[in-house]
């Protein structure tokens, strides 16, 4: 039978936030902006710049080996702080059993980050959602399209400033449907 | 000669599966470039069923979200009701009392076993299996109903709170529940003589889609999937919550990861389940089921039962000095118990009432009092008990409350700034939730991390080099649901 | 009579009136054997819906009649009214040829199957060899429709029926050649005939690696599960008729659950005993030699086809390469190996 069954193990070398992010600070020290801690979970602020040397680090460094990138996503910030994006990402290491959070500061009139993919390939689908509800551009990315919205579609929903009702205008795809149904309404079987 | 080579250009199937395909479990679409019967690539798109869930919780209070993560996996909404309320009770810092967390246990588990059937019903009839997938559903059935015993609800439940669970369980919910933890092990070996040793699925499943433990990783992949390649994660194990630190299990780990290995691990996850349920009946400790933070909690319901939820017990009476005579009650009375002249004082004929408070509803004077318990008694002593201090006190209070209560809701607890990160194990891998918080009774930011988003942006890897048919057993090894997926 | 005699000669007309009474005959004959085979695949249905239903746990159909009793006749009627719908590219006569083809290739196969010693619509010396042709011509209809739907999944499964059912002919008409040698001959009667005398009573014993090699073959050769991949619901929606509706796709049903009878025919006549029973069985319960022929042979007919719908709820599908693997690298091996001895035996014997 190929199915183990597993006590899991404690030998792990748990870090705290705190300590995790000090080894960044210490390693990237113009790159941190701030670091946070709500509830025993850490946040480093980050500049966009070097996200993926960063990420990298935090990959192959043995004592922190963060091998899963449990989420990737974007905040808008509209009005409350500057700059106005953030790229979160929230990593987790199974060896260690540690976690951080990176955010990753993204201007507004310049929306653009370096693609995390080469690092965790997962993030593939994540940034591509985040491009799709942000209009965040990941450069290096293999096939930045949008994902869960149709490829026409007008407008970052996420974003603070789109309306929660949608746009005013409809989606062209909807306004074709709704003219053929018009259209094929002679063919309704009245039942 | 240039003409006949252009009319003779050969090029791969461009085969479109879905959104519409029996295997797809939903509405997935995967673009297919087969040659023959040989997958060259495969493209899924996703999306068709997106609710735009994050925009939602947005503008909605903590407490309006609830029934949001419902429809996100509906196969097995406790799973995502916990993992809610969960991370919001960390948002808020507070805890649940120590039954409702091992209710929160039961019911987790109870979905998981659920999940598993659905899934391995449907995995095998993708293969062709088709007597699993009603034998499946035959057990399935007896935990929905299990779940509608305890909360009336069997798909869409959102049984647990924020701070608790809606209501306790019964001793009966408990010996039926018993009855089916004993009775289950027996059910999964009847699956497996149908499937485990047989030669067709042995070969349909082993040896496809193999992903290694580094690679699983790095895809993110997380649940089954991930512990099929023999990866020792499991948040129940790493960041335990609710009541998994007091229980004793294990976890199965593949490791070939394949499809069988997954399949596998499936199967002994839900005799490990099967075990979790029974520690838990037997641990299961008294005391309430909310925790006790007036400040972050729904207050329970029955205090605005009078007004909300008039049972029959109820008596409705007319108060002579302030009934106008307006009628509105005796037309909105749809048992014709109310008669009287315009401009006089109505009256109830008390044995034609139905207690449905549509003439509480419907008098604009406040002439019409509720009496709890008041059924069968006379006029006079109804009209004595109407001008009791004591009952007017119990239904002002009780209206209050439910103004109160109803603002709440609609506007949240004040809740600490903050941003936040809590993920559950549900059945399909890890289910997480961001919070970033601004203070206010809703999330600034609500993000969604569901496990079959990132499970199906595996399938291109997982279908490498596979035929047609492979492209199915791997779509079900995945175990995705598109509502969670989309959200 | 008078008339008549003036034109043609006395022995002219009787040899036409004869041919008259003959072609009556066959005629009456064929209305019989159509419409039990017909009244049989509405049955089939049900049998089947009842049997899966209760080897899953359930009850199969119960509402339309006692016991759901009249449920075949209500997916009738419902599939005669259905709208015929057809895709807006498809290829239009061969694609309202193709169902025609497949369902007359099927019925053509029942005239050829001796039910019980003097009831056969043709008694023909190759009866055997037509039965194998009509199937492969069946083959063309389903290649047809799958062709001429314009839809990928119908023409994915069209081309994997075809090659399924052209390998597991070469592997079912091989595992037959055994039967031929045993019994000298190629006509069906024959066939019965030679087994009523045999040691064994049936060539299933003798024959027993033929026998399987047929069972599988034949469960191939008419789609069902495990070998049921032209028509993989998960996969290709359903194969090569996936565009057809209403009446076009009744044809189809029928032509298949026809092809199941014929194979489980076929399987009786060649491996069972036809409609006699051994000796043995004759000589130790002597009063069953007074049960019709006709009792018999349905009762083995059958019992085959609740093998098939047995096999069905059991076992999950197999996939396109392993399927051509068993048919190309064991079934023919073994059934020419089996040809091979048979022969040496009929040589030593």
């Amino acid at each position: 039978m190929a199915i183990v069954m597993a006590k899991l193990s404690e030998s792990a070398i748990k870090k705290d936030p705190a300590q995790i992010a000090e080894k960044i600070k210490e390693k990237f020290p113009e790159d941190v902006v701030e670091i946070t801690n709500f509830r025993d979970q850490g946040s480093v602020i980050v500049k966009k710049d070097r996200i993926v040397n960063i990420c990298r680090y935090l990959h192959d460094e043995a004592d922190l080996r963060f091998d899963l990138l449990k989420d990737l996503c974007g905040v808008d910030y509209k009005g409350k702080k500057e700059p106005r994006f953030e790229v979160v990402y929230t990593l987790y290491s199974i060896r260690h059993r540690h976690m951080i959070r990176l955010r990753a500061q993204v201007h507004e009139n310049d929306p653009k980050i370096n693609s995390v993919t080469p690092v965790w390939i997962g993030a593939d689908w994540h940034e591509r959602e985040c491009f799709d509800m942000f209009g965040i551009i990941f450069s290096g990315h293999p096939d930045l399209r949008r994902i869960l919205l149709p490829e026409d579609w007008e407008g970052y929903p996420l974003r603070k400033d789109y309306p929660l009702a949608g746009p005013e205008k409809e989606w062209q795809g909807f306004v074709e449907v709704l003219e053929k149904a018009k259209e094929l309404k002679e063919f309704d079987w009245e039942g | 000669m240039e003409q006949v080579e252009k009319i003779f250009e050969t090029r791969e199937l461009n085969v479109n599966m879905g959104p519409q395909h029996p295997a797809t479990h939903g509405v997935l679409r995967l673009v297919l470039d087969v040659d023959g019967e040989k997958i060259v690539k495969v493209t899924p798109y996703v999306g068709y069923l997106h609710r735009g869930m994050e925009k939602l919780g947005e503008s909605l209070s903590y407490f309006q979200a609830l029934p949001l993560t419902d429809r996100m996996d509906y196969v097995s909404a406790m799973s995502n009701n916990i993992g809610y309320v969960v991370a919001v009770e960390k948002l808020f810092g507070i805890e649940a009392p120590e039954r409702a967390k091992f209710i929160r246990t039961i019911v987790g588990e109870m979905s998981r076993i659920s999940n598993h059937l659905l899934w391995l019903a449907t995995h095998a009839l993708d293969i062709g299996a088709m007597t699993v997938f009603l034998y499946c559903f035959r057990e399935r059935e007896w935990i929905l109903e299990l779940f509608e015993m305890i909360c009336g609800a069997r798909l869409t439940v959102t049984y647990p709170r924020i701070g608790g669970v809606r209501n306790d369980i019964s001793q009966e919910f408990l010996d039926s529940l018993y009855k089916f933890t004993e009775e289950f092990p027996s059910r999964i070996l009847e699956y497996e003589t149908l499937i485990d040793q047989n030669r067709i699925w042995l070969q349909r499943t082993k040896g496809i889609g193999v992903i290694s433990a580094e690679e699983a990783i790095n895809w993110g992949l997380t649940g089954p999937t991930l512990r099929g390649s023999g990866v020792r994660y499991d948040i129940r194990k790493h960041i335990p919550y609710d009541a998994y630190d007091k229980v004793d299990f294990d976890v199965p780990i593949g490791t070939e990861g394949d499809t069988y290995d997954r399949y596998r691990c499936r199967m002994i996850e839900m005799r490990q389940s099967n075990n979790i349920l029974r520690q838990c009946i037997e641990i299961l400790p008294p005391g309430p089921v909310m925790a006790d933070a007036p400040k972050f909690t729904l207050q329970p319901k029955d205090i605005m039962m009078p007004v909300t939820h008039p049972t029959k017990e109820h008596a409705f009476f007319i108060e002579e000095k302030t009934c106008k005579g307006c009628g509105m009650c005796l037309r909105a009375c749809p048992a014709k118990a109310i008669f009287g002249e315009k401009k006089k004082p109505h009256k109830i004929k008390q044995e034609l009432c139905l207690s449905c408070a549509n003439c509480y509803v419907a008098c604009k004077f406040k002439a019409l009092k509720i009496i709890p318990g008041g059924k069968g008694l006379s006029d006079e002593k109804l009209a004595e008990m109407a001008a009791s201090a004591a009952i007017a006190e119990e239904i002002k209070k009780a209206t209050e409350l439910l103004v109160e209560q109803f603002t709440f809701i609609k506007k949240g607890p004040r809740v600490p700034e903050g941003e936040l990160y809590v993920a559950t194990e549900v059945p399909k891998g890890e289910l997480g939730f961001y919070f970033v918080s601004d203070g206010s009774g809703k999330p600034y930011r609500m993000r969604l991390r569901s496990p079959s988003f990132v499970h199906a942006s595996v399938l291109p890897r997982l279908c490498d080099g596979h035929l047609v048919a492979d492209v199915i057993a791997n779509i079900g090894t995945i175990d995705i649901v598109l509502g969670e997926c989309d959200r | 009579m008078g008339i008549f005699e003036n034109i043609i000669s006395p022995a002219a007309l009787d040899s036409l009136i004869k041919f008259g009474i003959d072609v009556g005959i066959i005629l009456i004959k064929i209305v019989v054997v159509l419409g039990v085979a017909l009244l049989h695949v509405a049955y089939a249905t049900y049998f089947e819906r009842k049997v899966i239903g209760h080897m899953q746990v359930r009850l199969g159909p119960m509402r339309v009649g006692p016991h759901g009793l009249l449920q075949p006749f209500a997916d009738g009627l419902k599939l005669f009214f259905k709208e015929d719908v057809m895709p807006s590219e498809a290829d239009k006569p061969v694609f309202y040829l193709s169902p025609i083809i497949f369902m007359a290739a099927a019925m053509t196969s029942l005239s050829f199957i001796p039910y019980t010693g003097n009831f056969m619509i043709a008694d023909v010396n190759v009866g055997l060899l037509f039965l194998f042709a009509m199937s492969g011509l069946g083959v063309y209809g389903i290649f047809m429709s799958g062709w001429s739907s314009n839809s990928k999944y119908a023409f994915i499964g069209g081309l994997r029926s075809t090659a399924q059912v052209i390998s597991y002919e070469i592997a079912m008409g091989l595992s037959l050649v055994g039967v031929m040698i045993m019994a000298g001959s190629l006509n069906l009667s024959d066939i019965v005939k030679a087994q009523e005398n045999s040691t064994f009573g049936i060539f299933a014993i003798p024959q027993i690696i033929g026998f399987i090699v047929f069972v599988i073959a034949a469960v191939a050769e008419t789609n069902r599960t495990p070998f049921d991949l032209p028509e993989a619901e998960s996969e290709l929606v359903a194969g090569y008729f996936t565009e057809y509706s209403g009446f076009r796709f009744a044809l189809f049903f029928l032509g298949e659950y026809i092809g199941m009878l014929i194979m489980a025919s076929l399987c009786t006549i060649c491996f069972l005993g036809g409609w006699t029973i051994p000796w043995y069985i004759t000589k130790i319960l002597p009063f069953l030699s007074y049960v019709p022929g006709i009792v018999w042979f349905l009762i083995k007919v059958y019992a085959f086809i609740f093998f098939y719908y047995w096999i069905r709820a059991t076992v999950p599908r197999y996939r396109y390469d392993q399927l051509m693997g068993i048919g190309w690298k064991i079934l023919i091996p073994v059934a020419l190996a089996n040809i091979l001895v048979t022969g040496l035996v009929k040589i030593l014997w």
